[in-house]
């Protein structure tokens, strides 16, 4: 615990900013309603979105065990779930199945994945970490909050649908989603999906729109681009791919909807006999939705991951008490992979039918896309290189998020040679790739970036042995459940099938899918440590000052948790994020705050920095 | 403690290493010709995807291994000492290295370019209908139609001669069909056209390694080859109602000779009528 001081108050020293420390008091009352439920302020609204989150990780947790439960004892009652809801005996029903892995992937996604990146984290950090007051629309950013519950509802309503809940999966391709007749599943309970993907997508847009804003104009004076934590270069990044993305997957969604209660036949072709319903009429395109679907949701990936890579590329840092190794190359790559996230949607439709021309082209531009992702791990492999770690839970996390993707990057490189995909496609393997990267790496990220910014939000510490305990018990049960996936896929078991024993072929897999059910069951109770250690340590956790971790950023200089407007110091950005162990580092430290006038040179261009023209409090 | 966490980590290596090697031991590799998980393909294409696999698999394992030993090692050799009171130690202060930026940049360029450009090949003969061979170029054997859930065959049928008609794109008066029940000659290639009568399905051979899925409105031709006489497994890949996991058919494959006396056979069950033989008794 060494690097924990409570000193760094005094070091940091409000003397270092002989200015005004009490111009911008916002001394105005506030009902506990405005306070904390309908806050506008940025702090609030990324807590509120962090403890939605957490809680939709535990929904989105118990469907994957309903799923695993079957995979590993087919048909056999499963205890708690068989009670919750209205099945005969207890069992999983192939139908209730289909619900449980399509409700999984979509909250999961939808509900926890992104909101917690770009909701939770990008709210809170954003305005601190550029010396904001705020958003740049804070009624704005307040509404993205609440389009959240309506969301939450209507996905909630589908599980009170005829058919227990939509069943298309979480990529919704027609026809199953536009015929009503196609499945249990495909009546008004994906309708009410679709509803919840719309206002999930205005959720984001309103954050996208603000973060965007907020990124460009509002920095404080000498926070240069160059001088953005990487945590914000990729928040910026994300927020573009968001704004260019979102609208097709909403104008998608709403072209689905009206082929399912309008009648019109975007997505339906003619001559189609569902469940001996009459003959489709119409002359509409399935491959459409493909390509419109995968459009957003292709870079969604990356809107799943980027934020991630940034926080992890600050945490390492500091752990590691060095500079980003290639800060330059960090941010050029963030913006490579964003750039061609866009143009490698065409990869999830190789076996789909489409011009194999364009299989070859998405084949190259996707194998490349790897390229970008090599770089960021060798940088962050250097920036660990020659430092002094701090083996901390913040760090662990960190270096399993690096390990982790390292696994999720190289398999990806099997899908995206188009031959080897005609086989694996829609396996076992493909479950293994994309968990090692959301869960492997963004999620372990997310548990470091709550660990190292707890601190801030609450003014308190994280319990450190349970929140190793808590990383130790998810890495090996996360382990235990994924990577067997991978030969699973080899092994040729298709996903989604509610028993793959059926087959001849598969049928000596079962100890296998066993195994890793024990081990997925491992890693859910191992959450309820992170759950109990979060809310705990808001009221249990150990005291600190503002800057714990001894870190650089401008976040830490203000108070912990900061009042309603931020800083108590107008910040001033005086260097980059990163000059850990700087041999000028001001005497008995080895960081060097952005906020530290002290050593800086007396140029006098030195505060205009690029951004003068936008003090960060007016 | 701190060493152990850098042991931790190098267990993931050791580990998936373990589990690749011990896998194919155990059957959970590749399933093949001579039965499950006996590894190879039972298809000419099948084997060339499994080379390419292969491939990848060498080179992504090196890096792999590679890349884990570096995070080891950097782990390993920045282990901070206990802080003496008030003794900052500092971590070595760098900014990056241009020359070591630009050469993992341009390595790894290479060699997936090569990856990429390696694959072509495979992906137009399995794809390209210029590329199909000889043998198949528009001589659709058979159409496969995916539906809730199971699959329906139709055959062209014999002609009086007892010869192989054309299949044409709708239902004839001759024409013969199946359920669940795919026949085609062995040791050549064959073709068949893939539809769907309702949702999206897909159709996997996983011996044979050949998955197409089936849009509804498209007709796909697609074309694969057993080497040998034997049955194979075909599934639906794509998610297509709550019986996907059900639709559960095979591929019988035999020397040409028996194909006809096949088709024959189904002929003769088709115009069963169950008087005729009834009356000869
Ligand atoms: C407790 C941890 C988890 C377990 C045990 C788990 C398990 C599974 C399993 C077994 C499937 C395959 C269902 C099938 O194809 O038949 C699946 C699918 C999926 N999971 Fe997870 N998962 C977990 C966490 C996550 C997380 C954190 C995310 C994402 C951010 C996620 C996203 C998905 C997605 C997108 C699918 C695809 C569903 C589909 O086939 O449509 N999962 N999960
Ligand atoms: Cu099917
Ligand atoms: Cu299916």
């Amino acid at each position: 615990m060494s690097s924990i001081s409570t000193t760094a108050d005094a070091l940091h020293g409000h003397d270092a900013h002989g200015h005004d420390a009490h111009g911008h008091g916002h001394a105005h009352t506030q009902s506990f309603i405005s306070k904390y439920v309908f806050s506008t302020d940025h702090k609030v609204i990324g807590i509120q979105f962090l403890v939605t989150t957490l809680l939709m990780l535990m929904v989105g947790g118990a469907l994957a065990l309903g799923v695993r439960w079957q995979l590993a004892f087919p048909w056999e009652s499963m205890p708690i779930f068989g009670t919750l809801f209205p099945m005969e005996g207890g069992q999983i029903s192939p139908d209730f199945y289909t619900m449980l892995f399509t409700m999984h992937a979509t909250v999961m996604i939808f509900l926890v994945i992104i909101p917690v990146l770009a909701g939770a984290f990008g709210n809170f950090l954003i305005p601190l970490m550029i010396g904001a007051d705020d958003m740049a629309f804070p009624v704005l950013n307040m509404l993205s909050y609440w389009f959240m519950w309506p969301a939450i509802g209507c996905f909630g309503m589908t599980f009170l649908c005829a058919g227990y809940g939509a069943a298309g999966g979480w990529t919704s391709y027609p026809l199953l989603s536009a015929l009503a007749e196609a499945a249990p599943g495909s009546g008004s309970a994906q309708t009410w999906w679709l509803f919840g993907l719309t206002f999930v997508g205005v959720s984001s847009m309103m954050g996208s729109v603000n973060y965007m804003t907020t990124i460009i104009n509002m920095r404080a004076p000498g926070m240069t681009l160059f001088r953005m934590p990487l945590t914000i270069w990729s928040m910026f990044i994300t927020a573009i791919l968001q704004a260019f993305a979102l609208p097709v997957l909403t104008a998608a969604g709403f072209m689905l909807v009206a082929d399912r209660i309008l009648g019109t036949c975007f997505f339906i072709p003619a001559g189609i006999v569902v469940n001996n319903a009459e003959p489709t009429v119409g002359g509409g395109q399935p491959l459409l939705w493909q390509h419109l679907f995968w459009f957003y949701s292709h870079p969604a990936v990356y809107i799943m991951l980027l934020p991630a890579m940034g926080m992890v590329s600050d945490m390492l840092a500091c752990m590691c008490r060095k500079p980003i190794f290639g800060y330059k190359p960090m941010v050029y790559s963030l913006a490579a992979i964003a750039g061609l996230g866009f143009i490698v949607w065409g990869h999830h439709m190789f076996t789909s039918g489409m011009n194999p021309a364009l299989g070859m082209t998405f084949m190259v531009s996707t194998i490349m896309i790897a390229l970008p992702s090599a770089v960021k791990v060798f940088n962050w492999l250097g920036t660990m290189w020659g430092g002094k770690i701090e083996f901390n839970t913040v760090l662990l996390n960190c270096a399993a998020f690096v390990s982790m993707f390292l696994i999720g990057g190289l398999s990806g490189i099997f899908m995206a040679a188009v031959p080897v995909d005609i086989y694996i496609h829609d396996t076992y393997f493909i479950v293994a790739h994309f968990h090692y990267v959301l869960f492997g790496a963004t999620l372990f990220g997310v548990f470091g970036g709550i660990t190292f910014w707890f601190p801030k939000m609450f003014g308190r510490l994280m319990n450190e042995p349970v929140g190793k305990l808590h990383f130790f018990l998810t890495f090996i049960g996360f382990n235990g459940t994924f990577f067997p996936m991978h030969l699973l896929g080899v092994a040729g078991m298709p996903r989604r099938y509610a028993n793959p024993f059926l087959y001849e072929y598969l049928e000596h897999l079962l100890p296998m899918n066993q195994f890793m059910t024990y081990s997925a069951i491992l890693m859910g109770f191992a959450q309820f440590l992170l759950l109990g250690n979060f809310l705990l340590s808001i009221k249990f956790g150990q005291k600190c000052g503002r800057n714990p971790w001894n870190a650089n950023g401008l976040e830490w200089s203000a108070p912990s948790p900061p009042g309603h407007g931020n800083f108590d110091v107008p910040p001033v950005c005086y260097r980059g994020p990163y000059e850990y162990s700087h041999p000028d580092c001001p005497e008995g430290q080895d960081y060097w705050m952005q906020t530290d006038p002290r050593g800086r040179k007396k140029r006098p261009d030195d505060l205009a920095g690029g951004n003068a023209a936008a003090p960060a409090h007016s | 403690m701190k060493k152990f966490w850098v042991f931790f980590f190098m267990l993931v290596p050791v580990l998936a290493l373990w589990s690749c090697i011990v896998a194919p031991g155990y059957g959970w590799w590749f399933p093949g010709s001579d039965g499950p998980s006996k590894g190879v393909a039972a298809s000419p294409l099948g084997r060339r995807i499994d080379d390419l696999f292969y491939m990848i698999l060498v080179i992504t394992t090196i890096t792999f291994i590679g890349v884990q030993l570096a995070l080891g090692y950097v782990l390993w050799t920045g282990i901070r000492r206990d802080n003496r009171e008030g003794d900052v130690e500092k971590a070595w202060f760098s900014h990056g290295s241009h020359e070591l930026e630009v050469i993992w940049s341009i390595v790894p360029a290479a060699v997936l370019l090569f990856i990429a450009l390696y694959q072509m090949d495979v992906w137009a003969s399995y794809r390209v209908k210029t590329h199909f061979p000889e043998e198949v170029q528009n001589k659709p054997m058979a159409e496969v139609t995916a539906r809730q859930f199971e699959w329906r065959i139709r055959y062209p049928g014999l002609d009086e001669n007892g010869n192989v008609l054309p299949l044409m794109p709708d239902p004839q008066p001759t024409d013969l069909y199946a359920v669940n029940d795919l026949h085609l000659p062995s040791g050549r290639p064959v073709m068949i056209n893939l539809k769907t009568q309702d949702v999206q399905h897909s159709f996997f051979l996983p011996e044979l390694r050949v998955k197409q899925d089936a849009v509804p409105g498209l007709v796909i031709p697609v074309w694969f080859e057993a080497d040998k006489s034997g049955e194979y497994t075909l599934l639906c890949a794509e998610l297509c109602g709550w019986g996907h996991y059900k639709m559960k058919a095979r591929f019988v494959a035999r020397p040409e000779e028996e194909f006809i006396p096949y088709l024959r056979e189904l002929t003769k069950q088709q115009s069963y009528d169950g008087v005729k033989e009834a009356a000869a008794q």
